[in-house]
């Protein structure tokens, strides 16, 4: 396999601000917001897996590479909530505390089933950088919480028709719409008082098709890549 | 190879001028008053129809597709119609809550006109509907929702879960049918449904966000009478052959992380209270 950049470029890439921006206009459909030198063609390999030492290749031309794309997705966010819940923002409210509590835990338990789901096949453990998170603000962690069901809800959407096993389409269908139920509790938290309407906005569903976002890979992987700090290398990527 | 994006990627001036959604009103898409009223206070995508055109000679949709298309307008047209009339009424509906149902509306009302404009002179009309949930007797369990807010929103969760189940119980059939887009866009609705069902779920608890009214479902938990069916088999606790508990999981977390397919004789079942046959 030759040189692959990964998304740990994106530090580089993009500054502070123009992340953040970057996270909000996901919602926008972010096809102008790609950047294709993240992603390589790696060749030479048909490996899902990668080397020891933080390399993973996540192959497109199966149901395995995009099973290990859930399960990076699922492995950033689990640890995103796992350290929320270690150290909540102070001030949290107790239906706050609730439903992040429980997130966290559907979300490891996503996680811990893919692990167990793709077994020999699965990439192995991601690094992350949560530094320009600020785990003491309510308005970072939910922002940021947002962002990644948000996210998510688009990775699966995007990914579903690419999926050629009828049961593993079921299965992110079944996920999908747990995230969309986080989704709308985190955006409810954060717009509940100025406007009630944030758990289904119109900067998530469009308003005059009543559609949710679908996002391929190229897009979804760079906003993800905002948080991991493991070179990841797309092959036969859509 | 087809496009990923669904239809939310398609330039929305290129759709708007591809086909007047008024159209598709006036060529007499029969459907209730309200329903009608409903859309013509929006403009209605046809983005769908775009689609449709795109991928197939015109009326050519794979039978499989037709049918999927068909089961999941009634739905919309159960679920637009109930919103429509509880706007409608008037002193339902808390002045708080209104922005939320008038969001839900919305986008009920533009899956209704969506999968009509897809299904062109194949979408069927929509039933007469007893939201008493009479089977068409105007007597059933659930009395007259629009007079009473606490069934108002208890229906409208049932809807919202049952549509999340409905969806997802066809993307199979999509997927055999090969036209990715349709099912693409399927799962662009079933994510909306989803986040629907939290909000509503969790308004009927006043935001505590406690068990049966967290965002997301425990168990096959409902503390709506009659409803038993709309959450039966929510408590499953194996995916993908795994026991989820070995994991080191309660079922309750097991349950909620992963929500439930209904099949559509299922889902036909449930919705067959609240229609006039």
């Amino acid at each position: 396999m030759s040189g692959p950049s990964g998304l740990d470029g994106m530090e580089r890439l993009l500054p502070p601000t123009a992340r953040r921006t970057f996270l909000k206009q996901l919602g926008l459909g972010g096809a102008a917001l790609m950047l294709p030198t993240m992603l390589v063609e790696a060749c030479g390999s048909s490996s899902t897996t990668g080397p020891a030492g933080g390399l993973y290749t996540l192959d497109f031309s199966s149901d395995t590479g995009i099973l290990n794309y859930a399960y990076a997705l699922e492995q950033l966010e689990a640890a995103f909530y796992t350290q929320v819940i270690a150290s909540p923002y102070s001030g949290i409210a107790t239906n706050e505390m609730n439903i992040l509590g429980d997130v966290k835990q559907h979300e490891t338990l996503h996680r811990d089933f893919f692990k167990a789901a793709l077994g020999s096949s699965a990439i192995g453990t991601l690094s992350f950088n949560f530094s320009s998170v600020d785990f003491t603000s309510r308005t970072s962690v939910l922002a940021t919480a947002a962002a990644l069901e948000d996210t998510g809800v688009a990775a699966y959407n995007g990914a579903g028709a690419h999926i050629v096993s009828p049961d593993y389409l079921v299965l992110a269908g079944k996920i999908v719409s747990v995230e969309a139920r986080h989704a709308s509790a985190i955006r409810d938290l954060i717009n509940h008082e100025a406007a009630a309407t944030g758990f289904a906005g119109n900067d998530v569903v469009n308003s005059t098709t009543g559609l949710d976002n679908a996002q391929p890979p190229s897009v979804i992987l760079p906003i993800a890549g905002t948080y991991i700090t493991t070179t990841i290398t797309v092959k036969n990527g859509f | 190879m087809e496009s990923t994006e669904g239809l939310a990627g398609l330039d929305p001036e290129i759709v708007a001028r591809v086909a007047d959604s008024h159209d598709e009103i006036r060529r007499g898409r029969s459907t209730t008053p309200l329903v009608a009223a409903g859309l013509a206070a929006a403009s209605i995508p046809v983005a769908f129809a775009v689609l449709a055109t795109d991928a197939f000679a015109q009326g050519a949709l794979p039978t499989a597709v037709v049918n999927v298309l068909n089961f999941a307008l009634t739905l919309e047209y159960l679920e637009s119609t109930f919103y429509n009339m509880g706007l409608a009424a008037s002193s339902l509906i808390a002045t708080a809550d209104l922005p939320v149902f008038q969001q839900i509306a919305l986008h009920e009302n533009d899956h209704v006109a969506l999968l009509q404009a897809a299904l062109g002179s194949s979408a069927v009309t929509s039933p007469t509907f007893d939201f008493s949930g009479g089977s068409g007797s105007g007597t059933g369990p659930f009395g007259n929702p629009f007079a009473d807010y606490a069934t108002f929103k208890a229906l409208s969760q049932a809807f919202e879960d049952t549509g999340v189940r409905a969806y997802k119980g066809q993307v199979t059939a999509l997927q055999a049918a090969a036209v990715p887009s349709v099912l693409t866009t399927a799962l662009q609705i079933h994510s909306v449904e989803a986040r629907h069902a939290s909000m509503v779920r969790r308004l009927r608890g006043a935001f505590a966000d406690t068990a049966p009214n967290k965002g997301w479902i425990t168990l096959a938990e409902t503390d709506i009478a009659g409803t038993s069916a709309t959450y039966a088999g929510e408590d499953n606790t194996t995916q993908a052959s795994i026991n989820l508990t070995s994991l080191g999981y309660t079922s309750i977390v097991c349950s909620e992380a992963f929500d439930e397919t209904l099949t559509m004789s299922a889902v036909l079942a449930i919705a067959g209270q609240f229609i006039d046959p």
